[in-house]
């Protein structure tokens, strides 16, 4: 057998988990999708002492709409999910055009929105495009010794959860539980692209953009951030900034482009240079920032 | 080591028993119940050869445990032809998908095989007349190393065909090599 041995935990409930979790004295992983998981293990590049399988608890598999048109996200929520879900299309139309950029379709059926962002891989599509959403991930524990009985949670900007190269601000004790993504207001438009050698495979850079326009056409909000380009899923606010206040024009665009692609601290490896990689940084911040841009007039009131 | 109890229904029938946690699913098919269709190639989710059906959906054997199967239902492809019990199928005997396969001489040295049959099950069902770009895309999470995927595409198609009971479907449109 490929994994090393471990201690397998399979609760249907939240507070059930965390439990284990808590007990785990920080050697105890949760097990969403398990798409990225699974082959470290087979590969023996980690070995938790405890496997807390969290694919039973029902509680977290969702797709909520909210009231102020957004979405309410079950971490365990299936990729596939984002495709299939109609309130996605509807809500926060950028996740649904990202999300068969996702692996391969074999995957995105048991890879899972919350396991992708505690994952924290740059190169993964799922965070970039909810940095850029401005999405806020909720997160909970059991109490730890001293606090009082109950689950204790917090509420992260997306941003906050990312410190490093696949380093988060989670806790061994705590789980990643549901993701909160605002919804998409009039005037604002989104747009994502990414370039890879085949179908499936990870991007050598991809890039998603948000972009919000007052009636009078001018910019009163943007988000941009890059996939692959920087060690951690990354927003790039100078590219943003370049943009607020003005009207988006091609120049200006343009320029928010560059801004990105100075900004991104990208790694040179087999499948590109970081010269390219910069390249394709301006090159697709530049695309998406036309589609974004074009599609946020459509919705200007 | 502790040994966890599974049931699930695989390719049709209730399995009970009891299995070590870290055993992969595919492994387990393979090796404890002797369903050795599923193939295992990469055993990192890239190659598609051991894609199976769970609760309908395709997915990689080789990034589940099979204790995660408790309670659900996985298919392989020795239940594409469920009668056909450790003979030899003749033609007549092979699911539509897998005589498509056979036809347009789909495959050669086979090893990809069992995990595009299991894609392209779960594929036709919701994509029964697809395009050849949909065909394309369905295949993309499957590695092939023999037949530059040209005479899959044109397998995938006619299995849609068949699947729609088109008898007249053509095999014939570029067999070549």
């Amino acid at each position: 057998m490929k994994p090393a041995p471990f201690e397998y935990a399979a609760p249907t409930t939240l507070d059930e988990a965390l439990s284990v979790l808590s007990r785990g004295d920080g050697d105890a992983r949760p097990l969403a999708g398990g798409q990225s998981l699974v082959p470290m293990l087979n590969f023996r590049l980690g070995g938790p002492a405890t496997l807390v399988d969290l694919n039973a608890i029902e509680e977290l598999a969702f797709i909520e709409p909210t009231a102020d048109g957004g979405l309410r996200i079950g971490a365990m929520t299936r990729q596939v999910a984002l495709e299939r879900d109609p309130s996605v299309r509807r809500a926060a139309p950028l996740l649904a055009e990202a999300a068969p950029s996702i692996a391969h379709a074999q995957i995105r059926t048991r890879g899972t929105v919350g396991g992708s962002l505690a994952h924290a891989d740059p190169a993964a599509e799922l965070p970039a495009v909810l940095l850029a959403l401005g999405a806020r991930v909720r997160i909970a524990r059991r109490p730890r010794d001293g606090e009082s009985d109950g689950r204790v949670e917090r509420s992260l900007p997306l941003e906050d959860l990312y410190l490093g190269p696949f380093f988060t601000a989670l806790e061994p004790d705590e789980l990643l539980v549901e993701i909160a993504v605002p919804g998409l207001r009039p005037g604002e438009g989104t747009a994502f692209e990414e370039l890879a050698r085949r179908s499936g495979d990870y991007a050598i850079v991809g890039a998603a953009a948000r972009v919000w326009l007052r009636a009078d056409g001018a910019c009163e909000e943007a988000a941009v951030s890059l996939i692959n380009a920087g060690p951690t899923p990354c927003l790039l606010e100078d590219a943003a900034a370049t943009l607020r206040g003005v009207s988006p024009t091609p120049e200006r665009i343009e320029e928010a482009a560059v801004a990105a692609a100075e900004a991104c601290e990208p790694a040179a490896d087999m499948h590109g240079s970081e010269a390219y990689r910069r390249h394709l940084a301006r090159l697709l911040t530049t695309r998406v920032l036309l589609r974004a841009v074009g599609r946020a007039r459509e919705r200007v009131a | 080591m502790n040994e966890v109890p599974v049931t699930a229904r695989i390719n049709g029938e209730e399995w009970s028993g009891r299995v070590e946690p870290r055993l992969l699913l595919s492994d387990f098919l393979r090796g404890t119940l002797g369903l050795t269709g599923t193939h295992v190639g990469c055993e990192h989710g890239v190659c598609g050869a051991c894609t199976v059906r769970f609760d309908g959906d395709p997915v990689r054997a080789c990034l589940m445990f099979a204790v995660q199967i408790d309670g659900h239902v996985v298919e392989t492809v020795e239940g594409l032809t469920p009668d056909i019990e450790g003979g030899v199928a003749a033609a007549s005997d092979l699911h539509p998908i897998q005589r498509a396969f056979h036809e347009a001489h789909a495959l050669q040295c086979g090893f990809c095989t069992p995990g595009i049959l299991m894609t392209i099950a779960a594929f036709l069902e919701t994509t029964p007349d697809p395009s050849e770009a949909e065909i394309r895309s369905a295949l993309a999470g499957h590695l092939c190393r023999c037949t530059g995927y040209h005479n899959i595409v044109i397998a995938v198609r006619r299995a849609a065909d068949l699947s729609r009971g088109d008898p007249t479907a053509v095999a014939d449109e570029d067999t070549g090599p």
